[in-house]
């Protein structure tokens, strides 16, 4: 039991490991807050669920999730890869981001068209629920 | 004097309740200029967005109006985000001859519009996916289509694509472009397909 027990974390914690989505482009200053650490981005940074992608007064950053949902964000942004979870073969799944800060620009991907409201966006006074496709979030301070 | 202060101390909280606009959330057409939907939920009340343009506001107290402005202020709020935007992923279908690994040689110039996609993007990463028509064992196909997955591949990979972007598996007979009866020699089913993000 014991044994089954730890197999099963182990699973969650690789599943949490993996990678969910790519940084494509960067500009200005871009970070990436995983586990208490700040991490440098750069074009090719592999996101991972729990992270928090943070720009700078400067900061432009753009990402494409693996369930070719696009997102970008502008200066002094703060956003939150809270859950995801994905089935390349059936498409099922679900995303939650939250937006804490700044702005954010977004094009719904395979888990929204699949599924209407498995894709959610929670900002401090709301909660979105996407049905497609492409929109736009400001989040002021 | 203790008057006054009562009244500045109401006029300051008046000022910390009074009900601000903290969030904008605006819905756009995609890039075909599809327009999709938005619900949106704050403490006090809900906007359901499904028009170009549509705007929902949300207060620090979570009331939430129908937004006003126009394009311009919108554009100037947004154009810096949006200019940060990834291209839209493309993909691209790729025909073999029967049985093998060998391109269809109308194949040939798409091949060289893959590359060129590749190439053009930033971080691009690549998910090359090969499928069989239903001719030969399931076994068999399983393995070709992942044959001729690696094929291009390994072009891809020759021409400068960094290994770890590029992924590449096959799926057999098991997810035909056109069904068919088992052992039926079909074109449009010999194909690789290959997603660029």
């Amino acid at each position: 039991m014991k044994t089954l027990l730890l197999v099963a974390l182990l699973l969650l914690a690789c599943q949490a490991a993996a990678e969910i989505g790519t940084v494509k482009n960067v500009s200005g200053e871009v970070q990436v807050e995983r586990e208490g650490r700040m991490l440098p981005v750069e074009p090719g940074f592999e996101l991972s669920q729990d992270d928090a992608v943070i720009t700078g007064k400067d900061g432009r950053v753009g990402i494409i999730f693996i369930d070719n949902s696009r997102f970008s964000a502008g200066p002094n942004s703060r956003l939150e890869l809270a859950r995801f979870r994905f089935n390349p073969t059936t498409h099922e799944g679900d995303f939650v981001t939250r937006v804490r800060r700044g702005t954010v620009a977004v094009v719904s991907g395979q888990i929204a068209k699949h599924t209407e409201d498995a894709m959610k966006i929670e900002t401090p006074q709301s909660n979105l629920g996407v049905r497609g496709t492409k929109f736009l979030i400001q989040v002021q301070e | 004097m203790e008057g006054f202060a009562i009244i500045i101390t109401t006029l300051i909280a008046m000022v910390f309740t009074t009900p601000q606009e903290k969030e904008l959330i605006v819905l756009l057409p995609d890039d075909n200029g599809k327009v999709g939907a938005l619900l949106v939920q704050g403490a006090g009340g809900q906007i359901l967005l499904d028009e170009a343009l549509e705007q929902a506001q949300v207060g620090n107290g979570g009331e939430v109006r129908s937004g006003k402005l126009d394009e311009a202020r919108i554009d100037e709020i947004f154009a810096e985000t949006l200019a940060a935007q990834p291209p839209k992923p493309v993909t691209f279908v790729l025909y073999f001859q029967h049985g093998t690994t060998q391109l269809e040689s109308t194949s040939e110039p798409v091949l060289e519009k893959l590359f060129k996609e590749v190439a053009s993007r930033s971080a691009s990463d690549v998910q090359i996916t090969g499928h069989t028509d239903t001719v030969g064992a399931l076994e068999d196909n399983d393995r070709l289509s992942l044959q001729r997955a690696e094929e291009i591949r390994t072009f891809l990979i020759g021409r400068g694509l960094a290994v770890k972007r590029v992924r590449a598996v096959g799926r057999g007979e098991r997810e035909l472009l056109v069904p068919t009866e088992d052992k039926v020699s079909e074109p449009r089913n010999r194909r690789v397909e290959v997603l660029v993000r």
